[in-house]
């Protein structure tokens, strides 16, 4: 009954998502439009956040691929709990400049994205551009500060760390560390999943080897210095890994992030391929995602619904299970509601993750830009 | 720029080469002048626009900079302009000497079979090139490929993944472009010119000298041109294999665009391919006034 209320006081206000009149109900709850809410409150609870949800009937997502961090699963399981929500997923391979750059080109379209899942900087560049609608989370008290945005315009999602994969069958012995990857039996065999000025997994591959040799988050330059150490010695194969140059024994060897390198080990049981995964000790580097809504999505309250429930523990425990480390990890450990076969499938890792600042994050690309092609060429 | 057939008017025997221009003529090709108009035009201002001003990301006022320019020509994103200029000019330059010896070879051998087999191959495999060739490349001979395994040429010392994998590759789809430019030209050549040649006591050396290659000149220019402008421009084939490892300015404009790392370098992309827009046109100026020279001889 009280969701039929608001669901009718919504319409009535007209559609246009990010007016910011404020729109008081009979019953008084509902204080605002979807797009200015900035917590489930703001909306009225959970109940009228779904209904108005419900009533657009359409999320439009960007850039999530099935087979990464679990989101074909994320996506089903939605879906499943909404059928009411139509999920239109559009180019799940893009990258965050892509994403950026569908929000600009469509503004005020219907077909522009909803919720965007952004590489760190393009989060913080695109909270600077005014794109992002300031939105908290019930769980938002819970997510350290410094993977969150004092405003709410973007905050960490899933992450994980920097890691070795190796295919034990081919590979006697693998390597555990980024000293190990210089020895002269990896010859031809390490490749990083892309190509650092263009990949998030690849510019954190360097990051952790510059951490590995003195480096800091200040200075990536011996991290270029190992990879150009490595090129010359003819350990570095500049092809780019991916699930299929794994599967054919072209990339032995794979620097990558953890939850992709420990899926690949399931992927591929039985077919040839016996896949270990290290997190290096010499250089441990911790990178997540971030999540942000479109500020002028067309799906306003979809848009929140989503976030809502990537940040509920059923959401957190999917990303779980495709071996990311979610933002809540720490605190649902504690309180029990992680999945604790999820949690024991982990690389190990020894020690609590730290993160580059803004500043130091540029300048480590700064540097990576103008060296990395010399380093390996 | 494969124009080579292109059908030119003829000059008078004074050497008077003045076209009859009436209204007429131009209004039959307003269609071709109003579509190049808009499908090279706008995109090409679209371009120059981008490279030389600045948005502001917060309020959205424009400024005109120098700054996109002045950073596609230094550093890593000159030495794509540099990396991408040899390669092209390499792979023109050796695509293109086989390409004329095959051609030449097909025309003047009797076989009418071999060479329709010849000139349809070259149709299909220059027009093999992207994800697809890198991928059959990648099976064949890529680090784990069938015939890097047989023959052992890792030991040799051959990589795929760099500049001479990439000029092998380049050159798969390079020659046969070659051959189906230059064999129309090559037919051009007429036998009484050798054998007015031959009569005069010229030697095989002396006609290619004098009569062949400068009749041939335009057309093996603009066959390298082609061919230049062909891998000067190709992205998928290259970024399939190389990744970063080579530095091509394709590429550098792929990362710039769409990454997850680096942020704000749009225009900087949009000044890299005003870059290569200047490159194209300057070899393009070479080209066109001795292929308007000596044109004509071909009909």
């Amino acid at each position: 009954m009280l969701s039929a209320a608001v669901l009718t006081t919504l319409s009535a206000c007209g559609a246009a998502p990010d007016q910011k009149s404020a729109g008081t109900s009979a019953d008084g709850k509902a204080k605002v439009q979807p797009g200015a809410a900035a917590s489930v409150a703001d909306l009225g609870g959970m109940e009228a956040l779904v209904a108005a949800a419900e009533k657009e009937g359409q999320l439009n997502v960007i850039a999530l691929p099935p087979d990464w961090a679990n989101y074909g699963e994320i996506v089903k399981a939605f879906q499943a709990k909404y059928p009411k929500i139509k999920i239109n997923s559009e180019n799940p391979d893009a990258a965050s400049a892509d994403e950026i750059a569908a929000v600009k080109s469509r503004k005020g379209q219907k077909r522009a994205p909803d919720v965007l899942d952004l590489g760190i900087a393009f989060a913080r560049s695109g909270a600077a551009e005014n794109l992002f609608a300031p939105y908290k989370v019930t769980a938002w008290d819970k997510i350290p500060a410094a993977q969150k945005d004092a405003d709410g315009r973007w905050y960490n999602d899933y992450g994980g760390y920097v890691s070795i994969g190796c295919d034990a069958a081919r590979i006697p012995n693998c390597p555990q560390t980024f000293a190990d990857l210089l020895k002269p039996e990896y010859k031809g065999k390490v490749a990083l999943n892309g190509n650092p000025t263009k990949s998030g997994s690849a510019f954190g591959g360097v990051y952790a080897a510059a951490l590995a040799n003195k480096g800091s988050f200040a200075d990536i330059q011996p991290g270029i210095d190992f990879f150009g150490q490595l090129k010359k010695n003819g350990n570095f194969i500049p092809v780019e890994s991916t699930p299929a140059t794994v599967e054919k024994g072209e990339t032995p060897i794979s620097i990558d992030w953890d939850y992709l390198n420990a899926g690949y080990a399931d992927q591929f049981k039985g077919k040839g391929v016996d896949w270990k995964v290290a997190v290096p000790t010499d250089g441990v580097y911790a990178q997540y995602y971030s999540q942000a809504i479109n500020k002028e999505a067309p799906n306003p309250a979809a848009a929140r619904l989503w976030m809502e429930f990537l940040y509920s523990a059923e959401g957190q425990n999917l990303w779980l299970k495709g071996y990311a480390r979610p933002v809540l990890l720490p605190g649902m450990t504690q309180d029990g509601t992680a999945d604790k076969d999820a949690v024991t499938k982990l690389p190990k890792v020894e020690g609590t993750p730290s993160f580059p600042a803004s500043e130091e994050l540029d300048k480590a690309k700064a540097a990576l830009a103008q060296k990395w092609d010399k380093a390996v060429s | 720029m494969s124009a080579t057939t292109t059908p030119h008017p003829k000059g008078t025997a004074g050497g008077n080469r003045r076209r009859r221009r009436g209204p007429r003529t131009w209004l039959a090709a307003l269609p071709l002048l109003v579509f190049t108009g808009l499908c090279f035009g706008i995109p090409l201002g679209a371009i120059a626009f981008g490279a030389v001003t600045r948005t502001d990301p917060v309020t959205g006022a424009v400024q005109p900079t120098g700054e996109h320019l002045a950073r596609s020509l230094q550093g890593p994103y000159l030495g794509s302009l540099i990396g991408s200029v040899q390669l092209s000019a390499l792979t023109a330059l050796v695509g293109g000497l086989l390409g004329v010896l095959i051609a030449q070879a097909v025309v003047t051998s009797r076989s009418t079979a071999l060479r329709n087999a010849t000139l349809t191959a070259s149709g299909v495999l220059a027009n093999f090139g992207g994800v697809p060739l890198a991928f059959a490349f990648i099976a064949t001979v890529g680090i784990s490929g069938v015939v890097t395994q047989l023959a052992d040429l890792g030991s040799l010392g051959w990589s795929l993944y760099s500049f001479t994998g990439l000029t092998v590759v380049y050159l798969y789809f390079l020659i046969p472009l070659m051959v189906l430019v230059i064999a129309p030209a090559l037919d051009g050549l007429r036998p009484q010119w050798r054998e007015a040649a031959q009569n005069n006591g010229a030697t095989a050396g002396q006609f290619w000298r004098h009569v062949g290659l400068p009749v041939l000149a335009p057309s093996l220019l603009g066959g390298f041109v082609l061919l230049f402008g062909t891998a000067f421009a190709a992205h998928a084939t290259a970024a399939a294999l190389v990744g970063g490892s080579v530095p091509l300015v394709t590429l550098k404009i792929a990362d710039a665009l769409s990454g997850n790392v680096l942020t704000g370098q749009e225009n900087v992309a949009l000044a890299l391919g005003l870059d290569m827009i200047l490159i194209a046109g300057l070899v393009m100026a070479v080209y066109l006034p001795l292929q308007r020279r000596s044109a004509r001889w071909l009909r």
